[in-house]
């Protein structure tokens, strides 16, 4: 891991999302032909009305849901930073879920294997759609793989309830506290 | 089995606790599609027969929650509630947007059929091809964002027990009615989330009759298959870019109005519609804009407009409001209808429609009435225990709760704008019906028809959707592509010119426009007119008087560059009498035996028999 390589990252701003979940219909249109919400890599959770958490792999530098694995199912795309699936290996034990600070992972709809974004080869869909509708919710960057900022990455690695409590105060102030 | 359709419906029997699917023909949902459509087919034919007997508010009705083929696939998510309106006591098809119906398809249904009522409150949770009735006793009076908090939760944990390997579980999605509802006031709405309401037909109430707090719906499953998923792709890619290009909408989406459409058109109702236009740039789109919105683009399941925005009040004395723009319709009724020219105050009301569950068009109509009565001097202090006048936040507040617990005389306003000028009409002495602004019990959108410049004069008058602005009549032609958005279900700010298209490659039928237009579409409205005839049981409708605008539409404009200008009864006369004939209704407005047998609606022209007389 050389200093000064570069990978694919979505940069999620959650303030701005719409909610609006075309995210949700190009991923799965993408990686699954049609259009499967439950199946889709980015998932957005709306646990508090109007508070929209787009919920996708970031991407943590020391990958703990890749170390975890039992069965060695889980490798870094070396071009991207992705977490990519051996969907062969998987056992769809769940490890990896808990393994990750953010539970981001979860065990496809249908074949029950572990299910992690893998940014569409380096062109992720999700981004595409959100930035032609201009909602600026999802874009992507090319980022340091280590070195500056690249911890950072991980900070965004936390459950969608975490998420969703800091994004309802920025949202909806005091009024928060009764929602959550 | 045709494709966009999951292929059952979830019907439900809260009286015994019975659940089962139902599978209609592919005839049937061919004619019929779904939403407004199924739903008068499903209604007319259970309960057709004897209509005028069957209490909206009672075990007998039938709640209907339908998705149509297009629910999900075309941008902006919506589905359609009905059942025999407690309002009008015919069939409205009232739509509201949201996940729910993308979670009910993906769950392997197209829609709920809730027949009875059960014994104690209670929630239906529908899961993949299954469903439940849970208990609702703890949510039962809670308003709609504790009400949302307490269900989601609890299904949410319900579910991930139920798996619990399988990674974070989203949220399922539900329709719910507030305390408005379980009430059985006519003027509650059905909602989703915050401020997403169904608000004409009143069938929160229908909801509230059940003891039926919620439906909640979680679906792993894909969206049900197209017929032809590759020409479907390139038809929304088509359409997403031409959504986007409607800067206006996206940018604004109806959250301008409040303003503009009283300033410019001058069709706004001011003080329950005395006036309609009004020059109060405070009230104008920026200050809502520039203040209160925290998203400036907030949507439903795939939607590439996102015309709603979210309002929050983060200081001053109605902190803590949270809704959406309020669109235009929720900025006229709780603002310059009310007297009310401070988006802070119209912001705070709107919120508290949607905690109620009170639609805000309808029930906002009937705090206005109310308003009206007592500046008239017909309700009083000793009636209300409280002084209501215009532009008074606080007052109105007291008097929408009360209306929500049918407290006193507001018992009597909880039956909705028309009901409640009848009975205090006769309780006091006086026409109060002339205050009443509604058409045929359904209190009207906030766009008038006396300057010309908004909405036609027939619009509303011979609607089988009667008050309803999003199903205003004038051909009877043109005008059956807002019954096509009701059926398919679209959103109607998510349609566009590839409709047909998108239709066709979903379904595979070869349906067009004009079939739907001269047909489909036309056989739908005359079963929802027949209902509309027949009514009852508390109220029925004479078209040679009903199919007529609100008295208040035919004074004057008092004020504004068009005073003076009102609806013209000749020429509004001159419409009805066209449209009549083409809509295939004698001159009494009834349906011709001619025209419904054409359609193959014989069973309709037998029931209208007796109204022929």
């Amino acid at each position: 891991m050389e200093r000064g390589k570069r990978i694919v990252w979505i940069v999620r701003d959650y303030l701005k999302c719409s909610g609006c979940r075309r995210c949700e219909v190009a991923c799965s249109l993408s990686h699954e032909g049609w259009i499967w919400p439950e199946a889709s890599r980015i998932k957005v959770f709306m646990l508090v009305p109007g508070v929209e958490i787009p919920h996708l792999c970031a991407q943590c530098h020391d990958y703990p849901c890749v170390e975890s694995c039992p069965v060695g199912a889980l490798s870094v795309d070396d071009a991207t930073g992705a977490v990519l699936v051996d969907r062969d290996k998987c056992t769809g034990c769940g490890v990896c879920i808990h393994k990750c600070p953010g539970n981001i992972p979860f065990l496809h709809p249908k074949d029950g294997k572990a299910t992690i974004c893998d940014l569409c080869g380096g062109e992720p869909q999700c981004a595409k759609v959100c930035q032609e509708a201009k909602f600026n919710a999802l874009w992507t960057v090319r980022e340091e793989k280590v070195g500056w900022g690249s911890i950072n990455r991980k900070l965004f690695a936390r459950p969608p309830e975490e998420l969703t409590e800091d994004v309802a105060v920025n949202l909806y102030g005091e009024r928060s506290e009764e929602m959550i | 089995m045709p494709r966009g359709y999951a292929g059952k419906f979830l019907e439900v029997d809260l009286s015994s606790g019975s659940i089962k699917d139902t599978v209609f023909s592919d005839e049937i949902l061919k004619n019929y599609v779904g939403g407004r459509g199924l739903a008068s087919k499903i209604l007319w034919d259970r309960l057709g027969q004897r209509w005028e007997t069957v209490d909206p508010l009672g075990p007998e009705n039938i709640f209907l929650a339908l998705t149509g083929p297009l629910t999900g696939i075309n941008p902006g998510a919506r589905m359609c509630i009905s059942g025999k309106s407690p309002q009008c006591n015919g069939i409205i098809g009232s739509t509201l947007s949201g996940e729910f119906p993308v979670d009910l398809k993906c769950a392997g249904y197209d829609g709920v059929i809730v027949t009875g009522k059960a014994e104690k409150p209670v929630y239906i949770l529908v899961t993949d091809d299954h469903a439940e009735i849970r208990s609702a006793d703890h949510v039962w009076g809670k308003e709609a964002i504790e009400t949302i908090r307490i269900l989601v939760k609890e299904t949410r944990d319900l579910l991930s027990e139920r798996k619990p390997n399988v990674g974070k579980i989203k949220e399922p999605s539900m329709i719910y009615c507030g305390p408005a509802g379980e009430s059985r006031v006519r003027t509650a709405a059905v909602l989703q989330k915050i401020s997403h309401a169904a608000g004409y037909g009143g069938y929160g109430a229908v909801m509230g009759s059940k003891n039926l707090k919620a439906i909640v719906a979680k679906g792993t499953k894909p969206l049900p298959s197209a017929a032809n998923p590759e020409t479907v792709k390139i038809l929304l890619r088509e359409i997403d870019r031409r959504l986007i290009e409607r800067d206006r909408m996206r940018r604004w989406g109806t959250g301008y109005g409040g303003y503009e459409v009283g300033a410019r058109q001058s069709s706004e109702p001011i003080r329950n519609w005395q006036e309609e236009w009004h020059n109060e740039e405070r009230f104008g789109g920026p200050k809502f804009d520039l203040r209160y919105w925290v998203k400036r683009y907030w949507g439903d399941f795939n939607c590439s407009v996102c015309c709603m925005k979210i309002s929050v009040i983060k200081a001053g004395p109605y902190k803590g409001a949270i809704t959406d723009d309020p669109d235009y319709e929720m900025q006229a009724y709780l603002g310059p209808n009310l007297g009310i020219f401070d988006p802070d105050k119209c912001i705070y009301l709107s919120a508290l429609m949607d905690y109620l569950g009170l639609s805000g068009i309808n029930g906002g109509n009937t705090l206005a009435f109310a308003a009206e009565l007592y500046e008239r001097g017909i309700l009083t202090k000793e009636d209300l225990g409280f002084e209501l006048k215009w532009g008074d936040v606080e007052a109105f507040e007291k008097l929408a709760r009360k209306i929500v617990k049918r407290e006193g005389i507001c018992d009597i306003l909880a039956e909705g704008t028309y009901r409640a000028a009848l009975k205090i009409s006769e309780m006091k002495g006086v026409d109060a019906t002339k205050y009443a602004v509604h058409v045929k019990g359904v209190e009207v959108g906030a766009h008038g028809t006396r300057s010309g410049l908004d909405y036609n004069p027939i619009g509303y008058a011979c609607s089988a959707q009667c008050g309803d602005h999003t199903s205003g009549v004038y051909d009877a032609y043109n005008d059956m592509g807002m019954v096509f958005h009701d059926s398919a279900v679209i959103c109607s700010f998510c349609s566009h010119e590839l409709i047909w298209d998108l239709y066709r490659a979903v379904t595979g039928w070869e349906t067009t426009q004009d079939e739907w237009n001269r047909v489909l579409g036309r056989r739908i409205i005359q079963i929802q007119r027949a209902a509309l005839l027949l009514g009852g049981p508390d109220i029925f409708w004479d078209p040679t008087l009903h199919d007529d605008n609100p008295p208040r539409f035919y004074e004057p404009l008092p004020s504004g560059p068009f005073k003076g200008k009102t609806t013209d009864r000749k020429t509004f006369e001159e419409m009805r009498k066209q449209y009549y004939k083409a809509i295939g209704w004698d001159e009494k407005g009834i349906p011709e035996t001619e025209e419904l047998r054409k359609l193959g609606l014989e069973d309709v022209d037998k029931a209208l028999e007796k109204l022929r007389k």
